[in-house]
């Protein structure tokens, strides 16, 4: 099964170039797992001491994960994951 | 000719060196950017510096601000006044009290204008023809406004739902404004993913680093109107939670560059009860923010649910011996009346979120009566004219007859707040 991911533009050098990736998993965690193992250059910097860095925010189709079932929350085939720095705002 | 006081920008969080570029994160770990300024080239530069000869505005302090020439958006912006406030002194039981008031700063009527002033003077440095924000309404105004004022374009993303005031003040200056059905979060991220795929300055993602120093210039306003020195508790709303961190850094680089012999001062945040991830998860002795996925409060400029200085915010507080409180809207609406019935200063819905949560640390005794206190009052209340409309008496009315204006006057009416 295909799960789109969406590479922000700072970490596209690492993913070759790419603005969207296709990578498997039924899980947020899952999907992610894919990702860094296809381009494990992402690794580092997405992933600290096992958690997702403090300011890396996860949209699954456009919704915040931590709203859903966060690394947990399943994943269905086709569906868009966008990796998005924590920004603020006012 | 680069600026000799900015080194370039650099991670809050790991360190790692950036040069000056539209750019608000890390590559390596997403952290915030900042600038990375040369103190001790600043301090040599102000060395017997005399601050009567300089303009009464924010670029007073502009060794202190990262850009390369002259400022050229929002050259009048700053220098509001910091009022002693004797009679809401009085009503809240505390003997020495001042309010900042950023409600009167130009062209925009919040503090607002001071972080745009820099992000768009920057923008012009940097060559883009075309700039916007994700807003809750003041930074919409004045971006609009002041991009106006440039010969900028500019699109303005804001929740769909924002005041109408907010809204009309910001198509006024012929700004583009995108109406986005979600909340502030939401437009947020949308507007980040736009930065990635346009080539605009977006003054609070692509241009932040530049954007948030300006909120500086109320800290050292606040100083340099006190005799250079800090007041001991500062008050400041919360809405991203970056004015409370810039205040804070205001003080200690004042101290750093030989302004200010002692920085020190307890710093508080406020919330609106509906929307208080900051001060929630301070009180639940977390070390982030705590998420608001909706935000229901009518003070609608402090509605981030998620603020990505959350963290830095709750660090401030903490360290600095302060705290953080939240307050209903029926307390903020009176808030906000006390604070126009007392010093004659209409501030909009996050002003009188400062007054309540003043009200609220004093009686908790966390602020101390005796102790100096200055309010952060921060936009202006003729743009949240509906969060008062409830709660204020509506005017008599009467023939042209002097019996009927003498009935009023012996007092068959009631004081004027109910």
């Amino acid at each position: 099964m295909a799960v789109r991911v969406q590479i922000p533009t700072p970490m596209r050098q690492h993913a070759e170039g790419k603005a969207v990736v296709e990578v498997a998993g039924e899980t947020v965690q899952a999907v992610l797992n894919d990702l860094v193992a296809k381009y494990p250059a992402l690794k580092e910097r997405i992933f600290q001491d096992g958690k997702v860095r403090q300011f890396v925010n996860l949209y699954l189709e456009d919704e915040d994960v931590r709203y859903l079932d966060g690394m947990a929350t399943p994943v269905k085939d086709g569906q868009e994951l966008a990796v998005i720095p924590a920004v603020a705002g006012g | 000719m680069p600026s000799p006081f900015v080194r370039g920008l650099k991670c809050r969080l790991c360190g790692k060196g950036y040069p000056v570029e539209p750019l608000n994160f890390c590559t390596e770990d997403f952290g915030p950017l900042e600038v990375d300024y040369d103190y001790g080239a600043i301090r040599a530069a102000l060395r017997g510096a005399d601050f009567r000869d300089r303009p009464n505005s924010m670029w007073r302090y502009r060794e202190l601000l990262p850009l390369d020439g002259e400022p050229t958006v929002g050259k009048q912006v700053g220098g509001t006044p910091l009022v002693r406030a004797d009679n809401l002194a009085k009503e809240l039981g505390v003997k020495r009290l001042w309010v900042k008031n950023d409600a009167v700063n130009f062209p925009t009527l919040s503090f607002k204008d001071r972080v745009v002033a820099v992000a768009l003077s920057k923008a012009k440095e940097f060559g883009f023809d075309t700039v916007g924000c994700a807003s809750t309404g003041n930074l919409a105004n004045s971006v609009a406004a002041n991009a106006a004022a440039a010969g900028l374009k500019s699109y303005i993303f804001v929740p769909a739902d924002l005041e109408r005031a907010k809204i009309l003040n910001t198509s006024v200056y012929g700004a583009k404004v995108i109406c986005v059905r979600g909340t502030y979060d939401q437009v947020n991220r949308l507007c980040t993913q736009v930065a990635f795929k346009y080539g605009w300055g977006l003054v609070n993602i692509n241009l932040r680093p530049f954007y948030a120093e300006g909120s500086k210039t109320m800290g050292y306003e606040i100083a340099e109107a006190l005799g250079w020195r800090t007041p001991q508790h500062v008050v400041v709303p919360m809405a991203g939670g970056s004015l409370i961190g810039k205040i804070h850094k205001a003080f200690h680089e004042l101290h750093e560059v030989g302004l200010l012999a002692d920085p020190s001062c307890k710093i508080y945040g406020a919330q609106a009860a509906g929307c208080s991830p900051i001060t929630t998860g301070l009180k639940a002795g977390m070390e982030q923010h705590k998420p608001v996925r909706r935000p229901n409060t009518i003070c609608k400029s402090l509605a981030i649910g998620d603020p990505a200085d959350g963290y830095f915010a709750i660090k401030v507080m903490k360290e600095t011996g302060g705290w953080g409180e939240d307050v209903s809207d029926a307390e903020l609406s009176e808030g906000m009346a006390l604070l126009a019935r007392t010093e004659g200063i209409f501030a909009e819905t996050a002003g009188g979120v400062a007054v309540a949560v003043a009200r609220k640390l004093i009686e908790q005794g966390r602020i101390p009566r005796d102790e100096e206190i200055v309010l952060c009052v921060t936009g202006n209340g003729l743009k949240t004219q509906d969060a008062v409309g409830d709660i204020l008496e509506a005017p008599a009315e009467i023939g042209p007859s002097l019996d009927e204006v003498e009935a009023i006057v012996e007092g068959a009416r009631e004081p004027a707040l109910v």
